[in-house]
């Protein structure tokens, strides 16, 4: 242990304005081993990574490998150093070849590009090396996901590296795929390299490595070897947090079903599956949470149960009527409100005034909108009703949105989404970026919905929100409901090690 | 003294005149940012003049009054904002809805051929009734001329950057084959089509000028545009479409009915620009009946900041700036090029401006 280590980083510190995403981190990495970095979304995992390989530059701290104190100023003097980095979104040019993708950005832009066949056959015996699979006169834009992270893995590998920094690589492999990932990560350390491996998925990481750090809120919180520990331990430290928010709840029993999802499938923008098979139901006066890593199909199943994403299978059914595939100005219009996860991109308009905002959804109805035309006074006082009514803190109706903080941009859209008098309300991320004073507001808003009969589906990665307001919480993995548990805090550890994909912890236990 | 003071102090604490100082700074800025973009222009025009070794100061005034000779000269700068002027309000519409229609020069010649038809081929109506069915024909081509980009936009995301400048081509071709074939005027040396019948001229403002009713429609229709931006629900839906498109989705708008509504409103202002300049000006319809109104209309758009109602001043201004370049051309060497720069000085510090006013407005 007394080894000097490989790469050791002292006391690093990274704000990005009032965010801090790294808190004095200090994380040493042998040679020759696989490290893997664990921790939910926002652990400060990547910001970190980013920092060794010179994409992001640290206020404060040191960074030393092999020895050397080191301070990159680009990518390109850590992949002098040996130090090459596989991103999440993968930074190829989609219509060149493999081949060009490589040589981009080498030598200057003035010198000819001489030798293409011994690029050609550096990258053939690199891939036959390592069972890559990777043809250099592809084009990148027709090759599978799959195929893309190992051009990118070559990439890295043709560049010469000794070592390799992989983030979240299985995010999006199908399972065939991550098992022959995890073992190049193994061939790779038998040749001599160093990989630290960035997960939130504790099984692989069980399986691979030879140490594990825990991450949490922009520190490392532990790290162990991988014999002395077990899943369980691990999802405790990746979530065990206070959960300090206390909200007094009536026990009420739920009434009868509101929203009943059946076997809901789709697939994200990118045409991969996002949501497999979901089923869950809401009944009036009750709030279901759905936890989960971020990227396990909540987006997706949010849009397609608001019609803004088209359902390959299964149904919808909102107060007995099937919904399914219906377009969202005609859910809307079926007592069904959303405050959506991303606020800037769904929840509102930017430049348009409060008034503009409150009116998004029924803008040419009565009594907003008589013969075409918009009604400006009733709007004013409609507008002017909210403000007063959830306390959001603004000049007046006619500033733009955009002047206003984050969280009470928030309250606007919960006052309006509340103002349509749904009967279910899908909320995504309630309280996403927002003080902890207009959090509590917001969350004892929608107890109250509760309590006045609504159905609620809460959406979130914050395990303090669902804890706070929630009857009960399922966990989504993979696109799957993998359980159900009470919002009872004594069980937090259950609750990790299902958000981290393991259904049946007893046989990992050990 | 004291009382007075402490009364002017409360209504200006009253929440009602903070409101109103505040449209009014607001206003000042958006009206101040295009004003100083043209002196700017013009300045650096004067400058650009002097280098080449003209009385800078003394052409631009000329460029810029020149033309202010008499009632004629008056006339003819209004008869050049005509077409400035709704082609301008129709593409604040457009690009409001961020919709980039380029092709508002092809939309004016496919109104001009569809005025054409109808002012050549129907004969004994009223004027009543036939000079406003040539503009509504006009009209109508043009939407449609537009409505061809717009499809293919909502249903193919074929951009229509290019789709209409692409239709651009396609209309001017199209009116040159019209006159040198089908549609010509055989007894003519020139290729240029038949008379338009005298009822389906468009009628003339005062007798002895040439400036026609159209100028009174655009300002009209510029300021009934302003209207729909601002205060109908549909004006309202085009805006959302415009500035985030999510959120329209997520609210339940129709994107691409409002994408077709924006193309076509800007369409059919091109396409009524076309038929007067047909019905209006040259009764005949020729293969460069437009000198690039279309064009110049996204310039005048752009100095109207996308308001519809600034448009009628910027359309104004910049009809003004080409007949003080025709002026120019007559009574003096200075080569038309450089008036052409001139003009292209002006856009340039317009768009310069446009951003400063948005960093003005944000700190106010």
């Amino acid at each position: 242990m007394s080894v000097k280590p490989f790469l050791r980083i002292d006391n690093i510190r990274k704000r990005f304005g009032p965010i801090v995403a790294s808190d004095g981190v200090s994380l040493e990495i042998e040679e020759g081993e696989i490290h893997s970095l664990l921790g939910e979304n926002g652990a400060g995992k990547s910001v970190l990574m980013s920092m060794i390989c010179g994409m992001v530059r640290p206020d404060e701290g040191d960074i030393v490998y092999k020895g050397q104190s080191v301070r990159f100023a680009s990518p390109r003097d850590a992949i002098r150093q040996r130090i090459g980095m596989v991103h999440q979104h993968f930074m190829l040019v989609p219509n060149l070849t493999v081949a060009e993708n490589y040589i981009l950005g080498q030598g200057s832009a003035l010198s000819v590009i001489s030798d293409m066949t011994s690029v050609h056959r550096k990258i053939r015996a690199l891939s036959e090396r390592y069972a890559l699979d990777v043809r250099p006169d592809a084009i990148v834009e027709d090759l599978s996901v799959g195929e893309q992270q190992r051009v990118e893995i070559l990439k890295v590998l043709f560049h010469g590296i000794d070592l390799l920094i992989l983030d979240e690589p299985t995010a999006v492999l199908t399972p065939q795929e991550t098992d022959r990932l995890l073992s190049l990560m193994g061939d790779l350390v038998k040749d001599g390299k160093t990989v630290v491996f960035i997960s939130h998925k504790l099984d692989e990481v069980m399986r691979v490595s030879n140490r594990i750090s825990v991450m949490r809120d922009g520190r490392v919180v532990n790290t162990v070897r991988v014999g002395e520990t077990n899943a369980r331990e691990l999802a405790r430290m990746m979530v065990g947090r206070d959960v300090r928010m206390e909200l007094p709840r009536s026990p009420k029993p739920p009434g009868r079903i509101v929203l009943s999802v059946e076997n809901l499938t789709c697939r994200a923008e990118t045409g991969l599956p996002a949501v497999r098979g979901v089923s869950l139901d809401v009944r009036a006066g009750e709030i279901v949470g759905i936890a989960g890593v971020s990227g396990n199909g909540q987006t997706e199943l949010s849009l397609a149960l608001s019609g803004l994403l088209p359902v390959d299978a299964g149904r919808v059914i909102l107060n007995g009527n099937d919904i399914t595939g219906l377009d969202p100005a005609e859910i809307n219009a079926r007592r069904f409100s959303h405050i959506p996860e991303d606020r800037h991109k769904h929840g509102i308009v930017l430049p348009l005034s409060l008034s503009e905002n409150t009116i998004l959804q029924r803008y040419d109805r009565k009594p907003f909108a008589t013969g075409g035309m918009l009604n400006r006074r009733v709007i004013g006082e409609h507008t002017r009703d909210l403000i007063k009514r959830f306390r959001v803190k603004s000049r007046d109706e006619n500033q733009p949105i955009a002047a206003l903080s984050g969280g009470n941009q928030q309250k606007l859209v919960v006052a309006r989404e509340l103002a349509r008098d749904p009967d279910f309300i899908l909320v995504n991320q309630l309280a996403r970026g927002i003080d902890i004073g207009a959090m509590e507001f917001v969350m004892e808003e929608m107890l109250r919905q509760r309590d006045s009969g609504r159905a609620i589906l809460l959406i979130s990665t914050e395990l303090e929100e669902l804890f706070a307001i929630c009857d009960r919480i399922l966990v989504m993995f993979h696109g799957e409901i993998l359980g159900e548990l009470p919002p009872d805090r004594t069980r937090l550890d259950e609750l990790g090690l299902l958000m981290a994909g393991n259904k049946d912890e007893p046989a990992l236990a050990g | 003294m004291a009382e007075i003071n402490q009364g002017v102090r409360e209504t200006v604490n009253s929440q009602a005149a903070q409101a109103f100082y505040r449209t009014l700074s607001q206003a000042a800025i958006s009206a101040l940012a295009p004003i100083a973009a043209v002196l700017v222009a013009l300045a650096f025009g004067a400058l650009l003049l002097w280098l080449n070794g003209f009385n800078g100061s003394d052409v631009v005034t000329v460029m810029v009054f020149g033309s202010f000779q008499d009632m004629r000269s008056v006339g003819e700068i209004l008869l050049k904002a005509t077409p400035l002027i709704l082609i301008g309000a129709g593409l604040c519409v457009a690009f409001r809805c961020s919709i980039w229609n380029i092709g508002a020069e092809g939309q004016l010649y496919v109104g001009a051929i569809a005025a054409t038809l109808v002012g050549t081929s129907i004969d004994g109506l009223s004027v009543w009734v036939h000079a406003p069915l040539v503009m509504l024909a006009g009209a109508l081509a043009g939407a449609a001329w537009a409505g061809i980009a717009g499809y293919l936009k909502v249903r193919f995301q074929a951009s229509e950057i290019v789709t209409t400048i692409m239709l651009n081509y396609i209309a001017l071709i199209l009116t040159s084959y019209l006159v040198t074939g089908p549609m010509r005027d055989a007894s003519a040396a020139y290729p240029q089509s038949a008379r338009l019948v005298r009822e389906a001229w468009t009628p003339r403002l005062v007798s002895d000028l040439r400036l026609h009713i159209g100028i009174l429609v655009a300002v009209v229709l510029a300021v009934a545009l302003y209207i729909f931006l601002r205060r109908s629900s549909r004006g309202f839906a085009l805006r959302v479409v415009g500035l985030n498109p999510h959120a329209a989705r997520y609210a339940g708008m129709n994107v691409a009915r409002n994408v077709m509504i924006a193309m076509c409103i800007s369409g059919a202002m091109a396409g009524l620009a076309g038929a007067f300049e047909v019905a209006g000006v040259t009764r005949r319809l020729y293969q460069n009946i437009s000198p690039g109104y279309g064009f110049e209309g996204i310039a005048v758009a752009l100095l109207a900041g996308n308001n519809p109602l600034a448009a009628i001043l910027s359309g104004g201004l910049f009809a003004t700036l080409r007949s003080g370049s025709e002026v120019l051309q007559i009574t003096s060497q200075v080569p038309q090029v450089l008036v052409l720069v001139i003009q292209g000085i002006v856009i340039l510090s317009v768009v310069a401006f446009a951003k400063l006013r948005d960093i003005l407005r944000t700190v106010a």
